[in-house]
């Protein structure tokens, strides 16, 4: 019998009777005292033969019935540990917890389990990436369709819903588009000044200020905030309410989720992002010349010179052009990731956060398509 | 008797399952007009799927259904449509639209499929709030704001919001206190008179079972192993049936009272 330095606790004592062992219970054998009670049991095993001798237990809850029972049930030969005397109020009590480890027995983890556990886990994540993707394709899909039968019915467009919509992702989100993108130019044109001035070059930062700015960074920037802001308010939605089964409520009525609930946030999406984009490049552009001023002692004057001659209309094209294609791909991951959600907050948590991860990452993946579709068409 | 002989739901061989489980093995049922069934099975049994398979939340892998005289996989768009105009749903727990108030939500279905005045569906959507038990101040609150059985009985009037021929209710006295469960029965039953509704009843709920039901089906192991008035129910050989209908020690199911109950 393996003995624990423990042993002697207030609530197990163990007298030695020739070549018996005697184990006194006494006390409250309760949940207060789980503890003892778990080391207990976790000291006591592969007991030959002993009596336990239980008639000073004056409380008995599940936690002293558990471990009882695994003191009776850890003999070698089995049966050969006695519980003597306890009291009749707790015999139902133990005669139910026994049967119920019985009925199922608990088996503890042993850890060369984990490695095995831990490679199917991997392949569940790789395999729900998948499916991932396959979601979003089909909720791509889906937008088109009802888009195709939204436009033989023109009637049937939720207007009220998308300008609701368009006023929610695209006149709020003006504030902060701005001043987040005034303050990249700055950093941008701040940078700038500071590492060009070693070669001379200080009059190309306004070059790599314009290019810069109209081509990625306004775009980028509006739309990885707009993907945090708005997308993950879409997903959080459209779960919350498919947690209370109002979407389910809708295809019973006969209505379709998507043409009621998708179509308009995508088409506010689309609305509002090119017209983000060309604030926020604004926004950019006028914080760099403010940082050229003060900063790089650049006249408004020789900057604004400079900017004309540095950008064309093509660049402000390339990437206007980008806008309206991030946003179908940010407002189908929020919507597909949102009807993803399964019934409990934790879904909907780490479905939202999926939906903003996923979203930033099209858009990037879309923003280096775009950089070589450009670059092979030259524009 | 008046009731027809066309169901005006027809299952047949219905197979439901999820990836390789089979949770409706090939299961056959009727609903008659007019009628209130009742479907009982254990937790887990698959009612819910059985409800929502019909209703078109779930796909099934093999089977017939039926409504109202068409067979939903050859159903166009349109007559999809029609169909589900006249079918309503009360989901178990009320799955009222959380941004619109209740007079809004029993105007929802309206605004969907009629073209009429602001005016005509606030006093069409008030009526059928009063005709469910809540006021006109209960009409503007939002879902938020409501105990459980006034969520049930606004879902309820959202149900009935067309007057449809087919009701599904999934659960209706889930949750409700033995006096308001008996209310609603009682509900139930008048409207299902007054507006001449055929129900689909899932429940637990032994007492609505006893006093509205006018037909029981008990689903088991993925099958209907009984179906009948409760007389045949409690007389059913199934070991199962048997044992819901008499309770654990012998108690009888209440008799056909509806002022009583557990």
């Amino acid at each position: 019998m393996r003995r624990g330095p423990a042993l002697q606790s207030e609530l197990l004592r163990s007298i030695k009777n020739n070549s018996e062992i005697k184990l006194k219970a006494r006390g409250a054998w309760t949940a207060d005292n789980a503890r003892e009670l778990d080391e207990i049991a976790q000291d006591i095993t592969g007991m030959r033969s002993a009596e336990i001798d239980a008639t000073g237990i004056t409380a008995l809850d599940t936690f002293g019935a558990r471990t009882l029972d695994r003191l009776v049930c850890s003999s070698i030969k089995p049966r050969n540990v006695a519980l003597l005397g306890l009291p009749q109020r707790y015999v139902d009590l133990f005669n139910l917890v026994s049967q119920a480890a019985a009925d199922d027995p608990h088996e503890p983890t042993e850890s060369g389990r984990r490695l095995s556990a831990g490679i199917s886990l991997l392949k569940q994540k790789i395999a729900r990436m998948g499916i991932g993707f396959m979601d979003f394709l089909a909720m791509l899909g889906e937008i088109g369709n009802a888009a195709f039968r939204v436009s033989l019915n023109p009637q049937s467009f939720r207007l009220t819903s998308a300008v609701n919509q368009l006023d929610r992702v695209g006149w709020q989100a003006i504030p902060i588009i701005l001043l987040i993108t005034f303050l990249i130019g700055c950093i941008i044109a701040q940078q700038g000044f500071f590492h060009f001035r070693k070669f001379g070059a200080d009059e190309y930062v306004v070059d790599m200020v314009g290019i810069l700015i109209l081509r990625e960074i306004g775009v980028l920037i509006v739309a990885i905030m707009v993907a945090g802001r708005s997308g993950s308010a879409y997903t959080a939605e459209l779960g919350s309410m498919k947690m209370r089964e109002e979407i389910d409520a809708l295809r019973t009525m006969g209505l379709d989720p998507v043409e009621i609930l998708v179509l308009p946030r995508v088409v506010a999406l689309i609305i509002a992002l090119p017209m983000l984009d060309f604030l926020g490049s604004m926004a950019a552009l006028y914080g760099s010349g403010l940082t050229a001023w003060l900063y790089g002692h650049m006249s408004p004057e020789i900057f604004i010179a400079r900017l004309k001659d540095a950008i064309s209309i093509t660049h402000f094209k390339v990437g206007i052009i980008k806008a309206p294609f991030m946003a179908l791909a940010i407002g189908a991951v929020a919507c597909a990731e949102g009807f993803a959600v399964k019934g409990s907050a934790e879904s909907l948590g780490r479905q939202t956060t999926s939906s903003v991860v996923k979203s930033i990452f099209f858009v990037i993946v879309l923003d280096g398509l775009f950089a070589i579709f450009f670059a092979s068409i030259g524009m | 008797m008046e009731q027809s002989t066309n169901p005006v739901i027809r299952v047949r061989d219905l197979v439901v399952g999820f990836d390789d489980v089979i949770v409706l093995d090939h299961v056959s049922l009727d609903l008659f007009r007019g009628e209130i069934l009742g479907l009982v099975g254990g937790s887990g049994s698959g009612k819910s799927v059985l409800l929502r398979t019909i209703i078109g939340l779930l796909q099934k892998k093999a089977g017939l259904i039926e409504i109202l005289g068409n067979d939903i996989d050859r159903m166009s768009y349109e007559e999809k449509r029609r169909i589900e105009r006249r079918c309503g749903v009360l989901f178990q727990h009320g799955a009222l639209f959380s941004s619109l108030t209740v007079l809004e939500n029993v105007q929802f279905p309206m605004r969907e499929y009629l073209s009429i005045s602001q005016d005509f569906m606030d006093d069409v959507a008030l009526a059928k709030l009063d005709m469910v038990g809540l006021n006109a101040g209960d009409a503007a609150k939002y879902p938020s704001e409501l105990s459980g059985g006034m969520t049930k009985r606004a879902a309820l009037a959202r149900a009935l919001a067309l007057d449809p021929d087919i009701v599904f209710l999934d659960e209706p006295t889930s949750g409700l206190d033995p006096i308001s469960a008996s209310d609603f029965d009682v509900l139930i039953r008048t409207l299902q008179q007054t507006l001449g509704l055929t129900v689909f009843m899932v429940t637990h709920d032994l007492t609505s079972l006893a006093n509205i039901c006018d037909r029981i089906a008990a689903l088991a192991n993925g099958r209907i192993v009984a179906s009948g008035a409760l007389e045949t129910m409690k007389a059913s050989a199934d070991p199962w049936v048997q044992r819901y209908f008499s309770g654990r020690n012998g108690r009888r199911v209440p008799s056909i009272d509806a002022s009583q109950h557990e």
